[in-house]
């Protein structure tokens, strides 16, 4: 489904404040796969995101898409295919139109005709989906998205991304600007939707227990690798406590082999 | 008078149209306009002092106008410069071309040809003033434009050009080039400053190339006292707002331009009582936001 090969990304090349964001990263994600992705701070989780959907090409490595090598599309084509929900709710949603606008422009992928397509049948279709939202979305429709709380704008995002079907979803910490309470509301509700459209997902928390929680398979970043893959039966078993003991475990290895390479020079 | 004032605010409201999409819908500053109004103008006093169609003449404003404003916009999207300096690009060269449309003069007069208003006088025979004819025409005229506006921005193309302004993201994340939408919008945008020219050229009876010195800031100044008028999100009044500032506007010029001496004011003055209107707009626009902020602090009541 998505193939990452050999992926590198070196910002700032040539320069003494050169940063290796992605070093080397080799992903084979699997139709169907829902993938939580955990790692600190600068451990390259954005980056890798930021590759997948195109916004600037890598500087080694191959992106396949469906089978197809992607590395070369810019983001607007691939976004033909992804789905990405951003952590600040405002990036999803056009705040200074309604929401049956914003659920028109994001209802069909690609490049937009001259047709006027919000009509009577496509309002009462909006109004089905919105209504399972349980937030009175369907009684707003013709007010502006910039009315709507970050919960309910998060949450409409997710919708109206779920309703253009692509076939693979990035949620980049969608929740993390979101209160508890509508952070949980939308956590459940993204893994209703992919469960419900069998959707492709890859989802970057900064959170252990829901990374652990959630999803199907687990990566775990660090400087810009991934040190841990795990899916099936042991990541059903993973607890945060073995999570944060696999860490230490690597981590130390690689220190390890620092100290190695330090001594050899 | 009250005619002339009504006639001009409708002619100079199809710029403003113009502006309004650039300045408003897209959020891409374009200064092209001061070059593209003139543009306008001396295509079509060319075409019609050539015995063109004054009809076709105003087509081909549009035409030239939408030419203008793809420059602008390729110069932005493809050299990566910024909107602000694109647009002042295109502008100082549309100087020169607009002397060269004119024939290498700086102006040309359209004494005694046939321009879409003696047309319309024609049509509409002796029993009505000059001034009622024009105001007829030009009512309908800025009428049709905006009702076909209204509907372009009712299409999906049209939606999501009002969404690129608001958040290029989420226009990219949905698949769609915003290069290209830049180029649709700042084109159109042209479009109808280029067709404003042709009119205004017609209407004053001579195309000059200075026609539109200062033309930008007076579409501003329309479509930010427009917004003072009535607050919507509804496409049909946001374009009628515009139509509505456009008329304001030219009337606070007449008043300036008429009655300014009481006050000493020269009509020289009147390019520093445009940008000052555009900064008392500015300034009350920052003053009702304050007073948002201030109410948001009190504690909201009757929200679950």
């Amino acid at each position: 489904m998505i193939r990452l090969e050999h992926l590198s990304k070196v910002f700032q090349v040539g320069t003494p404040n050169e940063n290796p964001a992605i070093r080397d990263v080799n992903l084979n994600v699997k139709e169907g796969d829902f993938i939580t992705i955990i790692g600190s701070n600068g451990s390259g989780k954005y980056t890798l995101f930021n590759l997948i959907a195109g916004t600037y090409p890598p500087t080694e490595g191959k992106v396949f898409i469906q089978g197809k090598n992607t590395t070369k599309e810019p983001e607007y084509k691939r976004a033909r295919y992804i789905g990405r929900i951003f952590q600040d709710p405002l990036l999803g949603t056009a705040s200074n139109m309604t929401l049956e606008d914003n659920m028109m422009i994001t209802y069909k992928k690609g490049f937009k005709g001259l047709r006027i397509s919000l009509n009577a049948r496509i309002r009462e279709f909006f109004r089905e989906n919105l209504e399972p939202l349980q937030m009175g979305l369907e009684e707003r429709m013709k007010d502006n998205v910039g009315l709507l709380s970050g919960g309910q704008r998060q949450a409409l995002t997710l919708l109206m991304m779920v309703l253009s079907k692509p076939a693979l979803i990035l949620l980049d910490e969608h929740t993390a600007a979101l209160d508890p309470k509508n952070a949980q509301i939308v956590l459940d509700l993204t893994t209703r939707f992919v469960e419900e459209y069998r959707l492709t997902t890859m989802m970057v928390t900064h959170n252990m227990s829901h990374a652990i929680k959630y999803g199907t398979r687990l990566l775990m970043m660090d400087s810009g690798e991934v040190i841990l893959d795990v899916e099936g039966e042991e990541k059903r078993t993973l607890t945060v406590e073995k999570l944060v003991d696999k860490f230490h475990e690597i981590r130390n290895k690689s220190f390890a082999s620092d100290e190695a390479l330090l001594s050899n020079d | 008078m009250i005619e002339g004032i009504l006639v001009e605010g409708l002619l100079y409201s199809v710029m403003a149209l113009g502006v309004f999409i650039t300045f408003r819908i897209l959020d891409f500053p374009d200064l092209t306009v001061d070059g593209s109004f003139p543009l306008g103008a001396a295509i079509a006093a060319t075409l019609i002092t050539h015995g063109v169609s004054p009809w076709l003449a105003l087509l081909v404003a549009f035409a030239g106008g939408v030419a203008a404003g793809c420059v602008t916009a390729t110069i932005h999207n493809k050299l990566k410069v910024p909107n602000l300096l694109a647009g002042i690009l295109t502008m100082t060269m549309l100087w020169s071309i607009n002397i060269r449309v004119l024939g290498n003069r700086a102006n040309l007069p359209l004494i005694r040809k046939t321009t879409v208003l003696t047309q319309v006088k024609d049509l509409f025979g002796p029993g009505f003033t000059n001034a009622w004819t024009y105001l007829i025409f030009f009512v309908v005229v800025a009428l049709v434009i905006k009702f076909l506006l209204d509907l372009f921005f009712r299409t999906d193309l049209g939606l999501t050009l009002g969404a690129m302004g608001n958040n290029q993201q989420m226009v990219t994340t949905q698949g769609v080039n915003i290069e290209y939408m830049k180029l649709i919008g700042v084109g159109l945008s042209n479009g109808l400053v280029g067709l404003a020219g042709g009119f205004a050229a017609q209407y004053q009876g001579f195309a000059d190339v200075s026609l539109g010195q200062g033309i930008i800031i007076a579409g501003l100044a329309s479509v930010m006292i427009g917004e003072f008028i009535v607050k919507s999100n509804r496409i049909s009044i946001l374009t009628l707002r515009v139509i509505l500032g456009s008329i304001l506007f030219r009337g606070l010029m007449y008043l300036g331009r008429y009655y300014g001496y009481t006050i000493n004011l020269t009509p020289n003055d009147l390019k520093l009582i445009t940008g000052l209107l555009i900064i008392l707009s500015l300034v009350v626009t920052q003053l009702k936001k304050k007073k948002k902020w201030t109410a948001l602090e009190e504690p909201e009541k009757g929200k679950s």
